[in-house]
């Protein structure tokens, strides 16, 4: 292929097909505007016409940019890795991981505090309540995920990503889909469903974007030039096919008119429940567990520099894990009006979960035997290692807390929040930093963070604020449950409602602080990162080695 | 072992794989609640929401009630001594979505209808601390400001109907004035009662001038727990929920 | 459906089902000519690139 040829503007297949999808649905967007009589909902209908004219100058830029640059490699070139999208996920990241920390924090200090609810509709605690958790989960966690997934896929396929357009969909469509679904809490537009409150037309979106997403890694896995498909993109693969499936059928719905912003869930009560729990304990399992777990079979190792303690481990654990998993969701609807065998078929897997996922825990500790002392040394890997310890201690504490006798006292209480934080910023926060730290000087090729001192603050503050954060809360919990079943000597309850709330009080604010601490460490690895990023390096005393940055193409 | 290779070398097979160990659980523990006697019993006494109590009921989702407020009473001697008789499946049959909560940061409000005067839930949910001191709640002023919405509620019902709720063509017909009779004391509700059954007739939030947010979420609030008689309800052979 | 049958059911061959997963996974892992192929696969991170 000669230089003349190549330097010709072209677009490629993918980018005809999103621009085509994305003029369709300008259209689209411009007729629901314009025929709405909900307001919410022309809201929303600009915001997607926006997003996609957007969308559609992005498409017209690159191929204006593509005459300027080779457009397709001769077949013999090393791959190049398609990085670009990567770092935008990570700047996504670091981005909503704070946005939703901070919106988390302030629902802390409104409980403390209630004045600061304003009474305000949009600043309710019934409101921002989902923004946090959408944000935490899927604007901050699933940002990681999809930087991660694409970073991960192609080094261990040594294949670029397919497409010039699809992964910047994939990436511009989930961003899209975030604002919707969070401007959307604002306004008041949810199914109240946890972890699942988008409306139906923010879930056919975002199920457009994450069936776009399965083939652009799909496509990777096809395009491998390495025989074996690596452990962690098992848990990828999983965590994307499964997520897929769990979104659909827990979102069916019948929209009131395809202008309405409402709709009704197609099942009822104790089905809807069921299927609510089914797919809420799930998205823990796949989401929160599966997906990061990828991230751990490929930067523990990486990090550590050592292959993973037992491959043989890794694949017992992956499938026990997705097996059982699956089964788990009952343990949320104990005593309820759910019929009791299927109770106790989701305490009995919950159970069981523990081996599991103690297995991955010991597998990803165990991959620093003989090299333990890079924990000094290296406060990245310090901080991907308490991450483990974190995910081995909410895997313990869950199965407790499935068993229906300690789920009697602590359902419903501050004990399962604590829970739920001490996986969620143990675990899967400490995992993503950890990442994210490792990631970002071999993107942004640095052969070193900006500061390695700073991540041990970030560490250490944060560390401290999550223990903050679950201790007051298994306090909390454990006192509310204890409170509500406490009878006087005269065989009457011996609480009122509301004096169990006035105990909480104290512990509401320790949890606030642990949480403002927790905020402050991620400011500090934003500003390390962003650091890092220029290409600033801190004088400092340093344990560690400057390390070799990966090439960006794959090795022959 | 030819088996292993397949997964380790063939995408597809590992997808299909997947999804095949991920579909298990999930249809073996929803299925059978869709045959199953003690989810699928019909109680004495339930029957689809009023028209204004779906209002209300879509009002309680959008302000995410939900976050803090269970309408689950658990089968434990505490919770039935606190809140009433255990909720039973069949009370939240047409609830799409179901809004049993998953945290008790205030109480449960199953039962909650009829507990406190339509005074009371309207200065409450004005201004909780004003009744409950210590009460961590928001307030909800706006609600009493804002006029109910209410022209698509036909639209409302059908969709309702296409889950599965028994709307008759008559109930869908009448949606709009039923809102307006359940709120008019005035008003002639002989039609609205025979539609709905122990559906209370009343101007709830204190002023008739404005048909507001808050007369919907009141009626809502006060019918909840009320329409199964459970002095009359008894449990048939042994119960295993 | 009774409840009876369903509680008889996976009590029986759920827990036959259960098993005979939990000894092909185990299998699986374990099978001595795999060995080698995992070897080589836990050395994709590292793999100079």
């Amino acid at each position: 292929m000669t230089r003349e040829t190549t330097a010709k503007a072209r677009l490629s297949i993918d980018g005809w097909v999103t621009a085509g999808a994305l003029t369709i649905g300008v259209f689209y967007a411009m007729l629901t505007a314009a025929r709405t009589e909900d307001p919410l909902m022309s809201v929303h209908a600009y915001i997607f016409a926006g997003a996609f004219i957007l969308g559609i100058f992005g498409i017209i830029k690159a191929y204006y940019d593509s005459s300027e640059r080779r457009e397709k490699e001769p077949t013999d070139a090393p791959v190049e890795y398609n990085l670009d999208v990567i770092k935008a996920g990570v700047i996504a990241s670091v981005f909503w991981g704070i946005a939703g920390f901070l919106a988390g924090d302030t629902l802390a200090f409104q409980l403390a505090y209630p004045d600061l609810n304003f009474d305000v509709s949009f600043f309710n605690f019934g409101r921002l309540r989902p923004l946090h958790t959408s944000a935490v989960i899927f604007a901050f966690g699933g940002n990681v995920l999809i930087a991660t997934s694409f970073y991960v896929v192609q080094r261990t396929c040594k294949a670029r990503m397919p497409g010039d357009f699809a992964p910047w969909f994939v990436f511009w469509g989930y961003q899209l889909f975030i604002v919707i679904a969070a401007t959307g809490y604002l306004m008041g537009i949810t199914q109240s469903k946890e972890y699942a409150e988008p409306e139906w037309y923010a879930d056919i979106w975002l199920t457009i974007v994450w069936v776009v997403y399965l083939f652009v890694f799909l496509g990777t896995l096809w395009k491998r030039r390495e025989p074996h498909i690596y452990v962690a993109n098992w848990f990828y693969l999983a965590f994307i096919a499964t997520v897929a499936m769990l979104h659909i059928i827990n979102n069916l719905t019948v929209p009131v008119s395809w202008t309405s912003t409402k709709s009704y869930i197609l099942f009822a009560g104790v089905q809807d429940a069921l299927v609510q729990w089914w797919y809420g304990h799930n998205a823990v399992g796949f989401f929160l567990t599966a997906g990061f777990l990828g991230i751990m079979y490929y930067f523990v190792p990486k990090r550590a520099g050592r292959p993973v303690y037992s491959y043989r481990l890794s694949i017992v654990h992956f499938w026990s894990l997705i097996f059982m998993y699956i089964w788990a969701g009952p343990h949320h609807l104990h005593y309820t009006a759910l019929p009791d065998w299927a109770q106790t078929l989701g305490m009995t897997f919950s159970i069981m979960l523990w081996m599991p996922s103690w297995g991955g825990m010991i597998n990803g500790l165990m991959t620093l035997s003989g090299a333990w002392d890079k924990l000094r040394t290296d406060p990245v890997l310090r901080m991907l290692v308490v991450s483990i310890a974190f995910y081995g201690m909410s895997t313990f504490e869950g199965p407790v807390m499935a068993i229906k006798a300690v789920n009697s006292l602590s359902h419903y209480t501050d004990w399962t929040i604590g829970h739920v934080h001490s996986g969620a910023l143990g675990w899967v926060a400490f995992v993503s930093f950890g990442a994210l730290y490792c990631m970002v000087p071999w993107l942004w090729n640095r052969t070193q963070l900006y500061s390695l001192k700073l991540v041990s603050y970030h560490f250490w503050i944060a560390t401290f604020g999550i223990l903050l954060y679950i201790t007051s809360m298994w306090v909390s919990g454990i006192l509310q449950g204890l409170m509500w079943r406490a009878y006087d000597d005269l065989g009457f309850l011996e609480y009122s409602f509301v004096e169990t709330v006035e105990a909480m009080n104290p512990f509401y604010w320790i949890r606030a602080i642990g949480g403002a601490f927790f905020l402050v460490g991620s400011f500090i690895m934003a500003y390390n990162l962003w650091r890092t990023a220029r290409g600033d390096v801190r004088v400092e005393d340093r344990l560690l080695a400057p390390e070799n940055v990966p090439s960006p193409v794959a090795a022959e | 072992m030819i088996k292993h290779e397949i997964f380790e070398k063939n995408s597809i097979v590992l997808l299909i794989g997947i999804l095949i160990v991920v579909s298990i659980g999930g249809l073996i523990e929803i299925a059978p609640l869709f045959y199953l006697e003690s989810t699928i019993e019909k109680v004495k006494g339930m029957r689809p929401y009023s028209p204004l109590e779906l209002a209300g009921r879509n009002i309680y989702i959008r302000e995410g009630c939900t976050s803090c407020h269970s309408q689950m009473i658990r089968s434990l001697r505490d919770e039935v001594e606190r809140y009433g008789p255990y909720s039973l499946a069949a009370e939240s049959m047409y609830d799409h979505p179901f809004v049993w909560g998953s945290k008790r940061t205030g109480p449960d409000l199953a039962r909650v209808g009829g507990k406190y005067s339509d005074e009371w839930h309207t200065e409450h949910l004005l201004n909780p601390r004003g009744i409950v001191p210590e009460s961590i709640m928001p307030g909800y002023p706006f609600l009493l400001e804002t006029p109910l919405r209410y022209k698509d509620m036909k639209d409302h019902l059908i969709s309702n109907r296409m889950v599965g709720v028994p709307y008759t063509d008559e109930m869908i017909e009448t949606a709009i004035e039923d809102v307006r009779a359940q709120v008019d004391p005035d008003a002639d509700t002989d039609g609205l009662l025979t539609r709905y059954p122990k559906a209370q007739v009343r101007d709830f939030d204190g002023n008739p001038a404005v048909l507001s947010e808050m007369d919907a979420l009141i009626a809502y609030l006060q019918m909840l727990g009320t329409l199964v008689d459970f002095s009359a309800y008894k449990a048939d052979g042994p119960n295993l929920r | 459906m009774e409840y009876n049958d369903i509680s008889e059911f996976s009590r029986t061959w759920g827990l036959v089902y259960l098993v005979a997963m939990f000894l092909a996974g185990i299998v699986y892992a374990f099978w001595p000519r795999n060995k080698a192929k995992f070897d080589h696969a836990a050395q994709i991170p590292l793999e100079d690139d």
